[in-house]
C-alpha cells in the first residue's frame, strides 16, 4: 500500500519505445535490436516493474527519404504496431499498451476491430494514438493512394474517430448470455448493429467484436495546431506533446485544459503528457558530461547536414558540418527534399527560421553541427536521480503537465536505470504509485469511467 | 512431380467453441470466455502438447451468420469474435513450437498492413507464422468497409467471372505480401559506425507492384521476417481457388468428401501447379475433416446427433464429417496420407471434447503406428513442412 494521503498531484509515466529518429543512439555498444520481440518485452517488463502507466509505440507507414533516397543515418524499420502490442499483452499484466495508428491509411471498421480485440486480449489495457497524414508519398503503399487533401485530414480524422466510437458503442456489454440450458447465446438479435453516414464514410452492418473491458481504447492525440488542440479537447483522453520547457508547458496546459469546459468535460478527463528524454549521472556534472556525449552521438556531422537540408530544402552535402551555416537562403517550394517525416511540416516559415538559426549561430559562434545540437534538443531531464525526480515533480506540480512519456535513447535497456533509481524517489515523494491500484489503463490514468451505451 | 515429404502433418482448425454450431452448449465449452486470451492460449497449448504442426484460426470481418452469404439474426449460436492475427500474436510468446496461422481477408484490407502484421507475427513467434488468405464476396462485408461493392459470384459456375476476379486479386495480394517480405535483404541492417549508416540502402527494394485493383510501392517498414517467407495457405474447393493454392501458396487445404475424391482433387491441384510453373516445388496439401471423437464409435455418433438436435438441423459442412474412434480416425488419416495428401487439418466438432481426444488419443495412436512425430524437431514452420528458407528475390546472386 502507498503511504500517506494523496495530497500531491500524481505523476503519470509512460515508456516510449525508441523511435526511428536521431534520439535513438544505435551505435552504442549497449544498443540492441529494434525489431526482435525480446527488445519490446524487455522495455515493457522494465516499465511494468516500475509501475508505469503504459508503453507507447510510434508508427510510420513509409521509410523516410531524403534527396530521393531512403534515409539511412537513423534506425530504419519497425514491426507492426497491433501485432507487437498483442504479443506484449502476453508478457505483462497491468501495463497499458498504446499504439499509434493512422486514420488516413486505415478504415474505421478494421481499426475498431483491432483495438477492441487488443483491449479484450489485454484485459483492458489498450490505447490508440490517433494520427493523421495526407501525403501521397505514404499513400503509394496503399490502395487508397494519396488522394486526401491536406485540409481534409482533420475532417477525416474526426469522422474516423466518430465512426469508431459508434462501432465501440454498438455493443453495450450485456448481450452475451450463453445460457447452455436454454440455448440463448445472445440476448439481443441486433447486437452490434451500426450505421455511419458522413462525408468520409458510408458504412453499416453489425460490429463483430462485443464490448471490450474499457469500452474503447484510451484515445491519445498528438497534434499541436489550433485544430489539433480542439480535436483533443473534444474527445481525446490524453495528449502527447512536445512542449518541453516549463513555461511553454504551462501555457499549453492552461490552453488545452481551458478548452475542456466548452466540451462539457472536466480538467482531469484529459491528461497532458509531453515527451521527454533523460540522462542520469552520479553527480550533476557527470550527467551533464554524459548528456553532451549523447547529443554528439545523436547529431553526427552527417546528421547535422541532413537536418539543415530539411530546413533549407536544398542539397547541402558539400558543406562542412564544423563550418558556418550556408549563406544562401532556404528554397521555398512545393516539393520537399525530405519525405515521410513529421518535422518537415514544422518548418512553417523556413526563411524566418533560417534567419533565427543564423543569428543564433553568429551570436554564439556555432558550427552547423553545434547549432543543430542546440536547436533540435528535446526537453531533457539531466542530473542525479534525485535532481531528476525533483525536476519531474516540479514540472507536474507547476501544472506544466500531468506526467511524461519518457524516450530512452538506448534500446532496449535505456529505461532500466530510471526504473531503478528515479522511480523509487518519486514514490518516496508520494507522487507516483508503488503498486497498480486498478487493472485497466483508464484506471491507471485516473480517467472518469465511460458511460454504458444505451442501444435503440 | 516433386519428391513426396514422407512425414505426416496434423493441423488443427480453431473456430469459436468448435465447428458444430451447437458446440457451445457442450459441457466444458466455456462460451463466455471466447473473448479472453486465456481461452485461446489454453487451446493452442493443448495442441502443442499433442505435437500438432500448426493451428489455423478462423476469422471474418462480419459477425458470424448461419447463412453463407447474408447476415442473420439468430441468437442461438456463438456471435462475436476477435481479430485472429492478434489472437495468434497474443498466444505466440506462450508457446514454443506450434505454427500459428491466422486468417486474413484479402478483398477489403490493405496488403501493406497484412504483410507487416504477418512478418511481425513471425518475429514474435520466432519463425512460426503463417497466414491463411481468404476472399470475401459477401455484400455485408463490403458494407463494413464501404469502399467498393461486393463482387457478384456464382459458385456453381466453375469459370465464373466474379470468382475469377476475386481470386486473381487474392493472388495479387499474396504477391504484394511476398514482395514486401523480400523488400529488405536479410543483411540490410548494417549498423556501420564508420560511415554512420544504419542500413545499406542498396539492400532495401521498392516492390513497385502495379495491379488492376491496387499498386504498392514499398519497401516494407518491417525487415524480412525470420522465415524469409512466412507460410501462405488457402482453403480451396474448386478450380479457381485451386489455382490460387497452386500458384500462390506454400500449403493448401482441400475438402475431399469421400476417399475416392482425394486423388482427383490432388491431380487437379498438381496440374494447376505445373501450369503456374511451380511443378518442381514442394506444395503440401492437407485434407480437411470435421471430427466427433469418442472411445466408442456409437458414442461419437450419438454425441453428434445430440448436437444436431440442439442445433435444430443436421450439421452441413464443406468438409467430410467424421464421427468415430481415434483409431478409426487414424485409419482415415493414414488412408489420405497414402493417397498423396501431406496430412489433415482437423476441425473439432467441439473443442472441449474433441481436442483432448486428438492430442491424447489420436496422436498416441498414430505414434504407436510409427506414423507421427514423437517430438518437435524443426525450429520454423517452413522447416516442419520441408520447405526451404527461400532466397530473396531481390538479392543479387
Amino acid at each position: 500500500m502507498s503511504t500517506g494521503t494523496r495530497a500531491r498531484k500524481q505523476i503519470h509515466l509512460a515508456a516510449h519505445f525508441p523511435g526511428v529518429n536521431n534520439t535513438t543512439v544505435w551505435s552504442d555498444p549497449a544498443a540492441g535490436s529494434h525489431i526482435e520481440f525480446s527488445s519490446f518485452a524487455h522495455l515493457a517488463r522494465t516499465a511494468e516493474r516500475a509501475k508505469f502507466d503504459f508503453l507507447f509505440l510510434a508508427e510510420g507507414l513509409r521509410l523516410r527519404e531524403q534527396n530521393g533516397l531512403v534515409y539511412d543515418l537513423d534506425v530504419v524499420g519497425r514491426p507492426d504496431t497491433f501485432t507487437v502490442l498483442a504479443a506484449l499483452a502476453a508478457v505483462t499484466d497491468r501495463l497499458g499498451l498504446a499504439g499509434t495508428i493512422n486514420s488516413t491509411f486505415n478504415e474505421p471498421y478494421e481499426v475498431a476491430r483491432q483495438f477492441a480485440t487488443l483491449d479484450h486480449l489485454s484485459a483492458g489495457r489498450a490505447a490508440w494514438n490517433v494520427v493523421t497524414s495526407w501525403d501521397e508519398f505514404t499513400g503509394e503503399n496503399f490502395r487508397r493512394g494519396g488522394f486526401l487533401a491536406q485540409d481534409q485530414r482533420y475532417v477525416r480524422a474526426r469522422e474516423f474517430l466518430a465512426a469508431t466510437a459508434t462501432l465501440f458503442d454498438s455493443w453495450s456489454g450485456d448481450e452475451i448470455v450463453a445460457d447452455q440450458a436454454s440455448g440463448v447465446f445472445l440476448r439481443d438479435p441486433d447486437a452490434g448493429r451500426f450505421a455511419v453516414h458522413s462525408t468520409q464514410f458510408d458504412i453499416s452492418g453489425r460490429f463483430a467484436v462485443p464490448r471490450s473491458p474499457q469500452g474503447r481504447p484510451v484515445i491519445f492525440q498528438a497534434g499541436d495546431s489550433e485544430e489539433g488542440r480542439e480535436f483533443a479537447a473534444a474527445g481525446a483522453d490524453a495528449i502527447f506533446t512536445r512542449h518541453g520547457t516549463l513555461e511553454a508547458g504551462k501555457a499549453f496546459y492552461a490552453d488545452v485544459k481551458g478548452r475542456l469546459a466548452r466540451h462539457g468535460r472536466t480538467p482531469d478527463s484529459l491528461k497532458i503528457l509531453p515527451a521527454a528524454t533523460f540522462v542520469l549521472g552520479d553527480t550533476d556534472a557527470d550527467a551533464q558530461e554524459k548528456a553532451d556525449v549523447i547529443r554528439h552521438q545523436q547529431v553526427s556531422g552527417q546528421t547535422a547536414i541532413k537536418f539543415l537540408e530539411q530546413l533549407w530544402n536544398r542539397d547541402l552535402s558539400s558543406y562542412d558540418p564544423d563550418g558556418p551555416l550556408p549563406a544562401e537562403d532556404p528554397f521555398v517550394g512545393d516539393s520537399h527534399i525530405a519525405r515521410g517525416r513529421a518535422s518537415v511540416r514544422m518548418h512553417r516559415d523556413p526563411l524566418a527560421t533560417a534567419r533565427q538559426w543564423r543569428e543564433l549561430a553568429e551570436a554564439k559562434n556555432l558550427s552547423i553541427r553545434e547549432l543543430i545540437i542546440q536547436v533540435t534538443g528535446r526537453q531533457s531531464f539531466i542530473g542525479t536521480p534525485s535532481a531528476v525526480a525533483a525536476a519531474l515533480d516540479e514540472f507536474v506540480q507547476a501544472q506544466a503537465s500531468d506526467g511524461f512519456i519518457l524516450v530512452p535513447h538506448i534500446t532496449p535497456g535505456g529505461l532500466d536505470e530510471f526504473a531503478d533509481t528515479v522511480v523509487p524517489l518519486l514514490q518516496e515523494r508520494g507522487v507516483f504509485r508503488t503498486e497498480y491500484e486498478g487493472t485497466t489503463l483508464r484506471e491507471h490514468l485516473d480517467l472518469p469511467p465511460l458511460p454504458t451505451p444505451r442501444r435503440g | 512431380m516433386p519428391s513426396h515429404d514422407p512425414a505426416l502433418h496434423l493441423a488443427l482448425a480453431l473456430d469459436g467453441t468448435g465447428w458444430h454450431p451447437a458446440s457451445w452448449r457442450e459441457p466444458g465449452a466455456r462460451p463466455t470466455e471466447l473473448l479472453s486470451a486465456a481461452y485461446w492460449t489454453e487451446l493452442v497449448q493443448e495442441a502443442e502438447r499433442g505435437l500438432l504442426d500448426l493451428v489455423t484460426l478462423e476469422d471474418a470481418m462480419a459477425l458470424q451468420s448461419a447463412h453463407p452469404s447474408r447476415p442473420d439474426d439468430r441468437t442461438d449460436q456463438v456471435r462475436g469474435r476477435l481479430d485472429s492475427v492478434l489472437v495468434a500474436a497474443r498466444v505466440a510468446p506462450l508457446t514454443r513450437h506450434i505454427g500459428l496461422v491466422p486468417t486474413v481477408q484479402v478483398t477489403h484490407t490493405e496488403p501493406f498492413h497484412a504483410s507487416k502484421a504477418i512478418a511481425t507475427l513471425d518475429y514474435v513467434s520466432t519463425g512460426r507464422a503463417g497466414v491463411r488468405v481468404r476472399v470475401s464476396a459477401r455484400p455485408d462485408e463490403a458494407a463494413l468497409f464501404g469502399r467498393r461493392d461486393a463482387v457478384a459470384i456464382d459458385r456453381t459456375r466453375p469459370d465464373d467471372a466474379g470468382l475469377t476476379q476475386l481470386f486473381a486479386e487474392a493472388a495479387d495480394y499474396v504477391e504484394v505480401m511476398r514482395r514486401l517480405w523480400d523488400s529488405w535483404e536479410d543483411d540490410a541492417e548494417i549498423r556501420d559506425a564508420a560511415t554512420g549508416r544504419f542500413v545499406d540502402r542498396a539492400k532495401l527494394h521498392y516492390i513497385d507492384f502495379v495491379g488492376e485493383r491496387f499498386s504498392v510501392r514499398g519497401p516494407s517498414i518491417t525487415p524480412r521476417p525470420p522465415q524469409g517467407q512466412p507460410l501462405v495457405t488457402a482453403l480451396a474447393h474448386q478450380t479457381v481457388p485451386y489455382r490460387l493454392v497452386a500458384g500462390s501458396t506454400d500449403l493448401g487445404f482441400v475438402t475431399p468428401q469421400d476417399p475416392g475424391r482425394t486423388a482427383a482433387i490432388l491431380a487437379e491441384v498438381r496440374a494447376e501447379q505445373a501450369a503456374a510453373g511451380r511443378g518442381a516445388e514442394p506444395l503440401p496439401v492437407l485434407g480437411d475433416v470435421v471430427v466427433f471423437l469418442d472411445e466408442d464409435a456409437a458414442a461419437a455418433a450419438t454425441r453428434k446427433a445430440r448436437l444436431d438436435e440442439l442445433a435444430g438441423a443436421e450439421l452441413h459442412s464443406d468438409a467430410l464429417v467424421f464421427a468415430g474412434t481415434p483409431a478409426q480416425l487414424a485409419d482415415l488419416v493414414q488412408e489420405w496420407h497414402a493417397a498423396g495428401l501431406a496430412g489433415v487439418r482437423l476441425r473439432p466438432g467441439g473443442n472441449a471434447h474433441d481436442l483432448p481426444l486428438i492430442t491424447r488419443a489420436l496422436v498416441p495412436e498414430l505414434q504407436r503406428r510409427g506414423a507421427f512425430r514423437t517430438a518437435y524437431a524443426e525450429s520454423t514452420l517452413r522447416e516442419r513442412f520441408g520447405l526451404a528458407r527461400p532466397a530473396n528475390r531481390y538479392a543479387a546472386v
